[in-house]
């Protein structure tokens, strides 16, 4: 494995491959933070070009965090298919990318090499790939999903309804979710993040959205993002959830950070499949966002961009209904400014598309970042042409629990108008019947939650 | 969209609603949307109902005093109105603000609470590198060594975190109903302090150099844009080196329009005695 190169008229020699993949990626406060960025833009440039060269099998060969200590690598070892590894080993990561972007080089032909990668492979092709790459190549892949309806077809933007309270009161979430339905938002899932993380309160909030949705005969999904321990005890105490949600690290040591490991994870997927109430087969909701793993110190030296495409690595073996990367929420430690968080949002959902995971992008910043409203105007547009699978609705963009902001229901409903895309074809339909929408466009009488009363 | 269409629609629905209105009760002057818009030009915090033909008019007041979300905020075409959109803007530009601000030091000296300091160095240092605001400075830890009660059963520890104006609105509703409550249950608080420059794993050095059975530490959230003063409080059983996130229990949102301040206090201290009757915190707690 050739780690050396030389760069108008320098010579660089990098250490090993967890060094060439950390500088090789686009600037990241987080990788800045870890100490593991490259220097300045040659070194970044030296990084990129041996990184060309390097082949499938240099990256397979050389684990950057070897199975035998990490239960998250073993994870993505288990699911790689020898036969079409064996078939595309030697190519490079410079070929792979070109490979993706071929013209002849289609959806399918995307999903059988992909069997054959591992997430480190994933990184390294993205960490190749300029913003316009990471959009066109995304939008040759299709991921569609069923829980109670299906999403992520070809055309198709849904929505997640996220009505938080700052204290979870039952009326105040119904009136933020009566709004979003009324702008035609709610198709991924009806989403509530909680601010007190019990069974009870979880459970309450199951009850509550399934009520709404059974009055009006809703097609679409719920869920409680508490901790995946709290929601199963909920479960267990015979709460109504047709998904189970969890946020997960690229890494053994960040997920205990959250409180959860593989075995965690398992026991909840035969719960889910055995005591939920969606119909499935796509029955968990995982949220990520680059940076988690360094926030608790579980990075191992790896750069965020590789522990991301591992997350993803890890959320394919439960089959999920939805992911989606939590772009912009952690903070500028890890994402310093607009450019990194556009940036970061483009290749997370490219790396997760590439792992056949239905990707949705929480597009949002928190008021220390160096960011605004108008810089996420701009991803959600990249992203709705990339073909995410879904994005978040807040109320005007503005989350009153989490002390953030996110897109708004209006902007779905712009981006759908704009980029003339559609909700998922179940929800439409019912939408149409609300009187909600017409010919994919929203009517005089949206907008107004007082219907839902 | 086709206009004309969309207007005909609009009319005829208009003209529905007003017979079945004109049937019910005395007439509500029609709203048009131009006029809505033009109400309250001049002050931009003022959120009048915009919805122009609502199903349900009373229903809608009840809607949208039932959360601080911005609901029932009505639209031109898909876009929000231009106040609602302005509104945004100028809450963000006051969150901003709120990130550089300074705890007031009479509120600490009122509240008997000295002040040492993180490694933090200065705000832009403070948002680029959390790992300095997870170390107390040589002085403080020499300061925190002399002064503080060493193994004390429940330690208090306030921060600024990242909104100062969080500690001033809330810390002194928290603080004196939190002491009554760990008094209440027989519990005894060691020497209370504050910390300039704080993150949340700041616990866990702390905990090294006190040894508390449990650390109650009343923090500064990142600020949002309905509240720029809202508070949490992180708690822990042992809190050392070591400590992951998922050990600690958290209650955010502490500020009068979410949890209230002088209730969050009180059901610290109920959390504390379960922390230390069960000798566990976070999601080994099982509340």
């Amino acid at each position: 494995m050739n780690l050396t190169t030389r760069v108008l008229g320098k010579t660089y020699q990098f250490l090993n491959l967890k060094e060439v993949m950390a500088k090789a990626n686009e600037e990241k406060s987080g990788d800045q933070l870890a100490g593991i960025a490259a220097e300045d833009a040659k070194e970044r440039m030296a990084a990129k070009l041996i990184l060309s060269d390097l082949t499938l099998a240099d990256i397979r060969d050389h684990p950057l965090l070897p199975p035998e200590t990490d239960e998250v690598s073993r994870v993505i070892e288990d699911a790689v298919n020898e036969k079409i590894f064996t078939e595309i080993r030697n190519w490079s990561i410079a070929e792979l990318r070109e490979y993706i972007l071929g013209q002849q080089t289609g959806n399918d032909q995307i999903r059988r090499i992909s069997r054959g990668l591992t997430s480190e492979m994933v990184a390294a092709v993205t960490k190749l790939m300029s913003n316009l790459d990471l959009v066109q190549a995304a939008s040759k892949i299709e991921v569609t999903t069923h829980c109670n309806i299906t999403i992520g077809q070809r055309g198709v933007l849904s929505g997640r309804a996220q009505p938080n309270h700052p204290t979870d009161s039952i009326p105040g979430m119904k009136a933020a979710l009566y709004e979003a339905l009324s702008y035609g938002i709610g198709d991924a899932v009806i989403g509530i993040n909680p601010v007190i993380d019990s069974a009870d309160s979880v459970k309450n909030i199951l009850l509550a959205t399934k009520e709404v949705m059974e009055k009006w005969n809703i097609p679409t999904q719920n869920c409680v993002l508490a901790h995946i321990k709290t929601q199963m005890k909920a479960i267990r105490q015979g709460a109504p959830a047709d998904m189970v949600f969890q946020s997960l690290a690229g890494t053994e040591a960040g997920n205990k950070a959250f409180g959860i490991d593989v075995a965690l994870l398992d026991e909840a997927n035969d719960l889910v499949r055995r005591e939920g109430t969606g119909t499935g087969p796509n029955l968990w909701y995982f949220e990520t966002g680059q940076g988690s793993e360094l926030s608790a110190e579980a990075h191992h030296g790896i750069d965020q961009v590789t522990l991301e495409a591992r997350c993803y690595g890890l959320a394919r073996k439960y089959k999920p209904f939805i992911v989606n990367t939590v772009v912009g929420f952690i903070g500028p430690e890890y994402l310093y400014d607009s450019k990194q968080v556009i940036r970061a949002g483009l290749e997370d959902h490219f790396m997760g598309k590439l792992q056949q995971l239905p990707m949705g992008v929480d597009v949002c910043y928190t008021n220390h970042m160096k960011a605004d409203q108008n810089d996420m105007d701009n991803l959600a547009v990249l992203l709705s042409a990339a073909g995410v699978n879904y994005l978040i609705g807040v109320a005007m963009a503005d989350d009153c629990m989490l002390n953030y902001q996110s897109t708004s229901y209006h902007d779905i409903a712009t981006l759908r108008e704009t980029m003339r895309l559609r909700p998922a074809t179940e929800f439409e339909i019912w939408l149409n019947r609300m009187g909600i929408m017409e010919n994919g466009r929203l009517t005089p009488m949206a907008g107004d939650p007082t219907m839902f009363m | 969209m086709n206009s004309s269409i969309q207007l005909e629609l609009f009319v005829n629905r208009v003209m529905e609603e007003l017979e079945k209105k004109l049937s019910e009760s005395p007439r509500e002057p029609m709203i048009d949307h131009s006029s809505t818009e033009t109400v309250h030009a001049s002050d931009p915090d003022v959120v009048t109902v915009k919805v122009p033909q609502p199903k349900w008019k009373e229903g809608l007041t009840e809607l949208i005093e039932s959360t601080p979300a911005r609901i029932g905020v009505w639209r031109t075409g898909t876009r929000p109105l231009t106040k609602e959109m302005l509104k945004f803007r100028c809450d963000h530009a006051a969150a901003i603000d709120s990130i550089y601000g300074e705890v007031n030091a009479n509120l600490l000296d009122r509240l008997g609470l000295f002040a040492v300091e993180t490694r933090y160095g200065n705000t832009e240092n403070y948002l680029k590198r959390p790992d300095m605001g997870r170390i107390v400075t040589e002085a403080g830890v020499a300061t925190l060594r002399q002064a503080c009660k060493p193994k004390p059963q429940v330690q208090i520890v306030v921060s600024d975190g990242l909104s100062a104006n969080a500690i001033d609105s809330n810390l002194s509703d928290v603080y004196p109903s939190l002491l009554d409550s760990v008094d209440a249950y027989g519990l005894t608080a060691g020497t209370p302090f504050f910390v300039k420059g704080g993150r949340v794993a700041v616990m866990d050095h702390i905990g090294e150099l006190l040894e508390p059975e449990v650390l109650v530490l009343l923090i500064g959230e990142r600020p949002g844009l309905v509240s720029s003063k809202s508070m949490s409080a992180y708690m822990c059983y042992r809190p050392r080196n070591g400590t992951v996130e998922s050990d600690r229990t958290v209650i955010s949102n502490i500020h009068p329009g979410g949890t209230p301040p002088v209730e969050a206090g009180a059901y610290i201290g109920t959390l504390v005695l379960k922390m230390l009757e069960r000798k566990a915190s976070g999601i080994h707690l099982d509340v």
